[in-house]
């Protein structure tokens, strides 16, 4: 209950820092899913309510969106760039090999909430494609030989931390 | 800090930056664009900080952390003021070398520079190097000299004059028509002439109106509006307030995508300064004009860069475009009248107004005027960015500025404007590059990606790929968009994987046609772009895929198989260890492939040090 009621306030105080402007309903959804890494659906229902917007809008806006995420994400995010210059340069391998090495489809999260696999549209950085970004690192150049490198480089980080 | 409420008062803060510069002060300039970032840029400007600490010249030698310089291939790239040394691929540990070297007895460090791949040349410069040589750099000018979260590097290279100009000096009217005369058009891929637009928004009925600035650069390959945001966010804010004012608007807004973070956070800094300084905020240059710009974040959806559906979003509402009975000039943002260009469009405005519209005019063909910022990637040697006069030919943009094509294979087309563009064969190659003749040619400007392609790209796949972009974009409105290219999609699948009939590509026209005719808006309409153009120029790599169910270019998963070629299998057991299928037998020395096993990954191909596994 008390945990319940922390989650709450989080959201009211979001939701407040925008005066509970209708017109601010992206924004807020925008902070909530930073906040708590995805769209969980009491968060919806409760922007709902506080918003006065009707529930079926703000689960429309919430799906429309590719920034929104209605289930929870792993712990690392492995975002593969399918832009054209990546996309030309072979990047639908890198994310195949990445489908099979994780056991998981492109915008799935494997069970242990550790990867979450996602294919984006154009990182902006054509110059180092394929690319694939994990976290907040890239890795440039890449084949479907280095992936499983990659991910194990980043599993044995894990272990260490 | 006194804000700045006069020319005069602009014009002594100028003047007292422009004395304390020393124009001779060693400054390392590195660049922290998006794409040397990635490549480690950040700890570059960082061992540049602590080496230059340690060294104790913190006072002799300036740094600063600029927006990108454009040439991303090379990156990280670093400029040494005041010689403008270009170094290129600057790793952390070349950092001592170079500032003891460079920074302390002006010598240069040989290795760093770029070797102009053609003659074998080392370029000290910028100016040297082939990339650069050929553009033209008019509102990319000063993204690699300027630290974009610091206004007074702005203003030090003139920033804000022309605003101080228009409002002080020139009347709305005044400004209107020297940006029509100046023939200045939407970059965002209309190409909707500037001037006509914000006439035609400072007539509409109402006193409440708004200016956008659309920075939701969806078009996988296009980079150019980011590194803009980036790189000198203050000349998109100039154009935004000079544009208000002449419109009479008093609030803007900039609706950027989330995925540019960098972007978002160098706005609102120039934002944030800009109203310190009273360039935003209430009365403006002691005028009547209060002018105000908020950020709006896009939520990664491609039908944003819609005006309508933008709208829509802004109001927080889902990015569904509306029918366009009334434009959104008339009946925009809460339904008022709301003015929308590309930022690249607003960064023009105070070049404009600055140089005259005469001096534009002498840029550019004769219907498109200005210079065309194209992120320049795919299979070039020089992926990177590019600011080119309109008119410039394609062979000049590919060739002399790229480099030419990578792994020095064929040239077989060149695709412009994004999901909404189309392919150019190579027989165009001297096509000069402005908005009718890229319309012409079945292409369209769009937000300027120019993705080079090879012999070793499948034109049907291209099709195929934007088509599946799209279907996933496509708002779902209305039924031409949302039904017809789901369609376009299965049969051209069908036909990649080797279920294509021979009437698949006559009713692939038909659908296309009636796709572009009957859509709502700009997405579905623009939608057939590639397939049309695909099925113009490279019929017979359709008919290879329907008739001989092969991929002549080696791509399509279903067409092709990996052979083994006896004569250059060492036995050497690379590709047998990483193949993930286990579809790689070893009889003796000669390895070969198991078809039925072989999931096409290619990683065979990739492990192979003898070049002896091919596709056929």
């Amino acid at each position: 209950m008390a945990e319940s009621l922390a989650k709450h306030s989080k959201v009211d105080k979001i939701i407040k820092s925008y005066s509970c402007e209708k017109s601010a309903l992206i924004a807020i959804l925008q902070e909530i899913e930073n906040s708590c890494g995805y769209l969980p659906a009491w968060a919806l229902r409760h922007v709902s309510k506080k918003l006065n917007v009707p529930m079926i809008q703000v689960y429309g806006v919430a799906s429309f969106y590719d920034a929104f995420h209605l289930t929870p994400r792993g712990k690392h995010l492995i975002r593969v760039c399918l832009g054209t210059a990546c996309y030309l340069r072979g990047s639908a391998r890198i994310l195949e090999a990445l489908e099979n090495e994780l056991g998981i489809k492109d915008r799935e999260t494997t069970p242990d909430l550790e990867f979450s696999l996602q294919s984006v549209r154009c990182l902006g950085a054509c110059a180092l494609a394929p690319v694939m970004v994990v976290g907040e690192r890239y890795f440039d150049k890449m084949t479907p030989t280095k992936v499983h490198s990659v991910l194990k480089r980043v599993q044995s980080k894990n272990e260490k931390n | 800090m006194k804000k700045i409420r006069t020319p005069q008062e602009l014009e002594a803060l100028r003047n007292s930056l422009l004395q304390g510069i020393n124009l001779n002060k060693p400054c390392v300039r590195v660049c922290l664009g998006t794409g040397c970032r990635a490549r480690g840029s950040l700890d570059v400007a960082k061992a540049f900080r602590n080496e230059i600490k340690k060294q104790g010249l913190e006072i002799q030698v300036e740094t600063k952390q600029t927006g990108c310089h454009g040439f991303c291939e090379r990156g990280p790239v670093v400029v040494i003021a005041p010689k403008e040394i270009f170094y290129q691929r600057v790793k952390p540990r070349d950092v001592p070398e170079v500032v003891s070297k460079t920074l302390l007895n002006g010598e240069v460090v040989d290795r760093l520079l770029y070797i102009n791949p053609a003659t074998g040349q080392k370029a000290l410069y910028e100016y040297e190097v082939p990339f650069y040589k050929k553009q033209t750099r008019l509102v990319l000018a000063n993204n690699g000299r300027i630290d974009p979260t610091d206004i007074l590097d702005y203003i030090a290279i003139d920033g804000y004059q022309a605003l101080s100009k228009a409002i002080t000096i020139m009347s709305c009217e005044e400004i209107i028509d020297i940006v029509e005369k100046s023939g200045l058009r939407g970059l965002g891929g209309g190409g909707f002439p500037t001037g006509r637009k914000w006439r035609l928004c400072r007539e509409a009925a109402g006193d409440i109106k708004f200016v956008i600035g659309n920075g939701d650069e969806g078009d996988p390959g296009a980079f150019s509006d980011r590194s803009l945001m980036e790189g000198n966010p203050h000349s998109i804010l100039e154009g935004m307030i000079i544009g208000a004012y002449a419109i009479g608007a008093n609030q803007g807004y900039l609706y950027v995508r989330a995925e540019y973070p960098l972007a978002l956070k160098h706005l609102q800094i120039a934002i944030d300064q800009a109203r310190k300084y009273g360039f935003l905020g209430k009365n403006i240059f002691n005028s009547r004009f209060d002018f105000n710009i908020k950020i709006n974040q896009g939520g990664g959806a491609f039908v944003c860069g819609e005006s309508s559906a933008l709208v829509a979003s802004i109001e927080g509402k889902m990015g569904e475009p509306r029918a366009k009975y009334v434009h959104t000039v008339e009946r925009g943002l809460w339904n008022k009248p709301t003015n929308l260009n590309n930022v690249k469009t607003w960064a023009n405005v105070p070049l404009i107004i600055n140089n005259g519209a005469d001096w534009y005019t002498k840029i550019g063909t004769e219907k498109s005027k200005g210079t065309g910022i194209f992120s320049l990637v795919g299979k070039v040697n020089n992926t990177g960015l590019v600011e080119i006069p309109m008119g410039t030919p394609l062979r000049q943009i590919i060739y002399d500025i790229g480099g030419g094509i990578l792994g020095g294979k064929k040239f077989k087309a060149v695709q412009t404007g994004g999901p909404s563009g189309g392919c150019i064969p190579a027989k165009l190659l001297d096509l000069p590059v402005d908005f009718e003749k890229l319309t012409e040619a079945g292409s369209m400007m769009g937000s300027g990606g120019m993705i080079v392609i090879d012999e070793n790209t499948c034109m049907v796949d291209v099709a195929r790929y934007f088509l599946d972009f799209l279907q996933n974009e496509s708002c779902g409105k209305c039924v031409p968009c949302r039904e017809g290219v789901k369609r376009m999609l299965e049969i051209i699948t069908d036909i990649t994987a080797g279920r294509g009939k021979e009437e698949d590509l006559e009713l692939l026209q038909e659908l296309a046609e009636t796709v572009k005719d009957f859509s709502l808006c700009g997405l579905g309409k623009t939608a057939p772009n590639t397939v049309l153009s695909t099925l113009r120029y490279f019929r017979d790599e359709y008919e290879a895929h329907v008739r001989d169910k092969k991929c002549p270019a080696g791509v399509c998963k279903d067409l092709i198989e990996y052979f083994i070629l006896e004569d250059k299998c060492t036995g050497c057991g690379a590709c047998l260890k990483l193949c993930p299928q286990q579809a790689i037998d070893a009889y003796g020395l000669i390895h070969t492939i198991d078809p039925a096993k072989c999931i096409r990954c290619g990683i065979c191909r990739d492990a192979c040090p003898f070049e002896a596994i091919i596709v056929k």
